[in-house]
């Protein structure tokens, strides 16, 4: 029975006018997506009296083909192919008002190897867009012949587990403190303390750039000797995340090549530079044997609030093509957004070569890598080494732990702040092999490891019961009903 | 100086029962354990000696204890690790790695300097130990 939602065809459809977008064609709700679409899924809300279905169907047209009124010139196209396709549209549980839209996109839409032509056409148009009141970009399913017009991350987990020749446990790292206003000088000091003391990487802050306190070659090269020395007292290799964000490509270039000369094993870039300077970094680091740490600075301004944006998890998908080998994820337990099911969907997204759907952690599709190179998710921000049982439990041991404040504000100095870590790490590690339970028993654990271990006792004396519990603003809209057995 | 290389470099030195524990949850894991040694401790020094190789389809931890120990009497005055191997796709390197075994003196490392244009600096980090040939170094 006709439902006024049909497909017009022939003069019908090309009559000069404007048409319903779910007439022209954006909506086909008996279509059977192909192995090589490109789905997007979106949330909707729609104004009110806006009917969900033709507001997907909009969607659908205006990011793909579509524009407000009829126009000719469709007839000397496929038209048919390129229009993406609204097939499915859903209430979302609990959220009156708001509709989950499955939209298919031909793969002949998009230019290969390019997150900035993905996203003009996926997020470049819609979100504006005046009959919904709010769009939310949850998630997408890339599929594999799309992705291997990408290189994927320059290095990979595996490659800088084995150029760092450190197996086993989590990476340990540390920003540095204060992130505005220490000189070079001053700065290397920091990254020597830590790195000597048991930390594998310190990091440059998002907004360390070039400032007239600290001129951008200052602090290469003083972090340079920090990290040299560092790595001479405990025969480790390590490293510092050297910020080579900058105004311009030819200047991150520059950098990028003084890091490079004065042998460092990690540069950094910041999201706020762009899909497209990300990408040609990426090709840099491939082509020098560096690993290429992301800071997602920024992100939160479109990836936090549940009914507009983008979701992380949909960010992490495009960092995984546009190839950065690092990129921070949350923490669960610190100072950052982050609910554990929703986190450990984006710590899938990075991490696994296959993610199955699994609506309670937040992924609607399965997403085949096709071998692409696995990024190392970072956790970072509010975390100590009175939680190392919960971070292992949560994060696994494929993560790079960043202890800033935890590193650089123990009591007895940096040194003493990076050995509590590593102690902390390497002793739950031992535990967790040992078939310890140490979830459950993880505070024993770390009391017993710092009966040998001053600085650890220290550390968790100032530190003890600091938690941060809020209310997440972003969790999944599907919850695991517990089966009785 | 202490080589803090491996997994648990800032654990007091392990006792062959901790090993065990260790080792087994390799074993556990489907991984093959491996017992290698050298006299050269450069972080960068990739290549240890093999003492065999890696323990394909060894069900049981002891047997990498004891081959531990058969290194200890030979090599008793090196560093000795245990190396674990993961075959499965998409990993295909070591899952873990820890030391067994250290000199009685650890010498450490120096960082020489080479000054270069600019304020530039090339480093080269050197263990004290590598002066003397293979062998004689400990």
């Amino acid at each position: 029975m006709p439902d006024g939602s049909e497909k017009l065809t022939g003069k019908a459809r090309y009559s000069a006018g404007v048409l319903e977008y779910k007439k022209m064609g954006y909506w086909e709700p008996d279509y059977e997506p192909k192995d090589t679409d490109i789905i997007s899924l979106f949330r909707i809300t729609p104004q009110d009296g806006v009917d969900p279905i033709e507001a997907a169907a909009a969607v659908a047209g205006e990011s793909s083909t579509a524009t407000w009124t009829v126009v000719w010139t469709d007839r000397l196209t496929a038209c048919e192919k390129y229009r993406a396709k609204a097939y499915r549209v859903d209430p979302v549980p609990n959220s009156p008002g708001q509709y989950f839209a499955y939209i298919a996109y031909d793969l002949d839409l998009f230019e290969p190897g390019s997150i900035a032509n993905l996203t003009a056409s996926i997020i470049g148009n819609v979100f504006g867009f005046k009959p919904l009141k709010a769009l939310r970009l949850e998630d997408m399913r890339l599929p594999v012949a799309y992705i291997k017009t990408y290189n994927g991350p320059a290095t990979g987990i595996v490659v800088e587990r084995e150029r760092l020749n450190c197996f086993g446990r989590p990476l340990l790292g540390a920003t540095v403190k204060p992130k505005l206003g220490l000189s070079g000088r001053n700065y290397g000091r920091v990254v020597y303390e830590a790195l000597k003391g048991g930390l594998d990487f310190t990091k440059d802050d998002e907004n360390i750039n070039s400032q007239p306190f600290m001129h951008w070659r200052d602090r290469f090269l003083y972090c340079m000797e920090a990290v040299n020395r560092a790595s001479a007292a405990t025969g480790e290799v390590k490293g510092t995340y050297l910020n080579v964000t900058a105004g311009t490509m030819e200047e991150m270039y520059k950098r990028a090549e003084f890091a490079k000369d004065l042998g460092s094993v990690i540069i950094m870039i910041d999201l706020v530079i762009g899909y497209t300077a990300i990408q040609s970094m990426a090709n840099w680091a491939r082509d020098n044997d560096m690993i290429l740490h992301l800071h997602r600075a920024g992100h939160s301004t479109y990836t936090r609030q549940r009914t507009h944006g983008v979701s992380f998890r949909v960010i992490a998908k495009w960092m995984r093509l546009a190839g950065v080998d690092h990129i921070h994820a949350g923490t669960v337990v610190g100072k950052l957004e982050g609910d554990p099911a929703t986190t450990k969907g984006f710590y899938d997204i990075m991490r696994e070569e296959y993610n199955p759907q699994s609506l309670e952690t937040g992924i609607f599709f399965d997403q085949h890598w096709a071998s692409l190179n696995k990024m190392m998710p970072v956790a970072s921000g509010g975390i100590h080494a009175g939680q190392m049982h919960q971070l292992i439990h949560y994060l696994g041991e494929d993560v790079v732990l960043q202890f800033g404040g935890g590193t650089i504000g123990h009591p007895q100095g940096i040194q003493a702040g990076a050995e509590a870590n590593r102690v902390a790490l390497e002793a739950m590690i031992f535990a967790r092999n040992a078939g310890d339970d140490y979830l459950q028993n993880g505070p024993e654990i770390l009391a017993r490891a710092a009966k040998n271990c001053t600085p650890l006792k220290q550390a968790l004396d100032v530190w003890k019961g600091v938690t941060f519990n809020y209310e997440s603003t972003d969790a999944p809209d599907f919850v695991v009903t517990p089966t009785t057995s | 100086m202490k080589l803090r290389q491996g997994t648990f470099s800032f654990l007091p030195d392990l006792t062959d029962a901790e090993i065990h524990t260790q080792v087994q949850y390799c074993i556990d894991n489907g991984w093959a354990v491996s017992v290698e040694y050298t006299d050269d401790p450069h972080p960068r020094n990739t290549y240890w000696e093999m003492w065999g190789h890696p323990m394909f389809d060894n069900p049981d931890a002891a047997a990498v204890v004891f081959e531990v120990n058969e290194c200890r009497k030979q090599f008793g005055d090196y560093y000795i690790r245990v190396i674990a191997f993961d075959s499965s796709h998409g990993w295909e390197s070591i899952k873990l790695s820890f030391i067994v075994n250290r000199p009685k003196e650890e010498p450490g490392f120096h960082v020489s300097r080479e000054e270069v244009k600019g304020r530039s600096m090339r480093y080269s980090i050197k263990s004290y130990a590598t002066d003397k040939p293979e062998g004689r170094r400990y």
